[in-house]
């Protein structure tokens, strides 16, 4: 059935955001449909709805796709973000999955026990701006160019921007030492379907606060 | 440079493993350069190598690719592993999640704590059994096609054989529920690169013992 992708997930980000910035910054519009309990995920795995019984799951193009990184793959393909030969997707997929790792320590951030807190936040600290953020400031400084891969914009700046912003919540002058990266930061905010995402009101997801963890835990656990 | 492929990891399967069986199926030749100490790890640190400072490496035509996802994809689409069109991929990609999900949970078994290792096992066993394999065999018979997207050979049967093999070593007759799986397993393991790979003194590397986790251990002081 035609019409906007529907995503199912529940009402945060989790892994479900990655895809909502690329549709957005593709500019697509799309629905959603909140899990907002147990019985809501049991009842779209007995509907076989999902591949691997697990969320994220977008209906997009008469399919029900699943598995984070495919839907990923499908939504840039299709929109022409994914590069425009074998070698720049290499560059794309290379600088996707470090920031893909990047995010999960995000990610798990609000999740970890309250004695655990401040040394995962020190590892994210640590990871970001010494082993992730120097190698997109040196992309960016090597080119010269406004956009990582092949001059264009593509599907990296995307989730490169998404994870600078999370980057920034944990700890706000984490660019401090990283000049093209605010300048990059910036210039990719301003595109217009991406500024339009910023705003308040778009579908974006606010960061998950700790009195909602407990409810997230109730629906997956 | 041209040549073959020279992959940098150590000597055993980790997240190299999937590349081996990706590069050996598609029948092209490939290098390996173990690490042994952390010494070498260092070196290939400071020259600048290791895009973010992890293995698995791999030199092929002119890049130093990282990120074992980033390396399948690559070799998947040059060496037409990876169907016809967009769909086709979104399904492969589908599937080839689910493997790796699977393959991931067994990975890491010999990292465990021995005490949570019965456990992890266990659900690692329930996962394969009625999480993903009935996905594979479903696929199977719901089209009744040799392979599992675009009646053609894929990374997602590559992958998948990879997964059932691995499974088996857990539990070998894991897959006494799926008969469609058990006939996939043998046409696969027959496909001529593929049987070749399967034999001994192949570059196929033996299930991961104490020894390789002692040795990445130390080399990554942990």
């Amino acid at each position: 059935m035609s019409g906007k992708p529907k995503l199912h997930y529940f009402n945060g980000r989790g892994r479900m955001e990655s895809i909502r910035w690329l549709l957005a910054a593709a500019g697509v519009e799309f629905e959603e449909c909140f899990l907002e309990t147990k019985d809501d995920l049991t009842k779209l795995q007995k509907d076989g709805s999902l591949l691997f019984q697990q969320v994220p799951m977008v209906e997009i193009d008469g399919m029900k796709m699943v598995q984070t990184r495919a839907i990923g793959n499908y939504i840039a393909m299709k929109y022409n973000l994914y590069g425009k030969d074998l070698k720049e997707r290499a560059l794309i997929d290379m600088y996707v999955e470090a920031v893909i790792d990047l995010n999960e320590l995000l990610m798990t951030h609000t999740f970890q026990p309250a004695d655990k807190k401040q040394q995962h936040l020190a590892t994210i600290v640590d990871k970001a701006t010494n082993r992730y953020f120097p190698v997109y400031e040196k992309v960016l400084k090597d080119h010269g160019q406004d956009f990582l891969v092949g001059n264009q914009f593509s599907r990296a700046d995307v989730q490169l921007l998404e994870t600078l912003l999370m980057a920034e919540e944990c700890k706000p002058d984490i660019l401090a030492k990283f000049p093209l990266l605010q300048s990059f930061k910036a210039r990719i905010s301003n595109i217009p379907t991406i500024k339009k995402f910023l705003q308040p009101g778009s579908q974006r997801k606010p960061p998950l606060q700790e009195k909602d963890v407990p409810k997230v835990m109730k629906i997956f656990y | 440079m041209a040549g073959k492929p020279k992959l940098y990891y150590f000597d055993g399967r980790g997240k190299m493993e999937s590349i081996r069986w990706l590069l050996a199926a598609a029948g092209v030749e490939f290098e390996e350069e173990f690490l042994e100490t952390r010494e070498q790890y260092e070196k290939l640190l400071q020259d600048g190598v290791l895009m973010f400072q992890q293995v698995p490496m791999v030199e092929i035509d002119g890049m130093k690719m990282v990120q074992t996802r980033a390396i399948l994809s690559y070799i998947a689409a040059k060496y037409n592993l990876y169907g016809k069109d967009l769909k086709e991929r979104a399904w492969i990609d589908m599937y080839v999640e689910g493997t790796t999900d699977l393959m991931g949970m067994i990975m890491y078994l010999p990292f465990q704590p021995a005490d949570t290792k019965e456990k992890n096992l266990a659900l690692i066993i329930e996962r394969a059994t009625t999480r993903y394999f009935p996905v594979y065999e479903k696929a199977l018979k719901d089209h009744g096609h040799d392979y599992l997207v675009g009646n053609k050979l894929s990374w997602a049967d590559i992958h998948l054989l990879e997964a059932i093999l691995m499974a088996e070593e857990c539990k070998p007759d894991i897959l006494s529920a799926f008969p469609l799986l058990q006939a996939f397993k043998g046409r696969t393991s027959n496909i001529p690169t593929i049987k070749k790979f399967l034999q001994p003194g192949s570059q196929r590397k033996p299930p991961t013992d104490e020894k390789f986790v002692a040795i990445v251990r130390k080399i990554f002081n942990i």
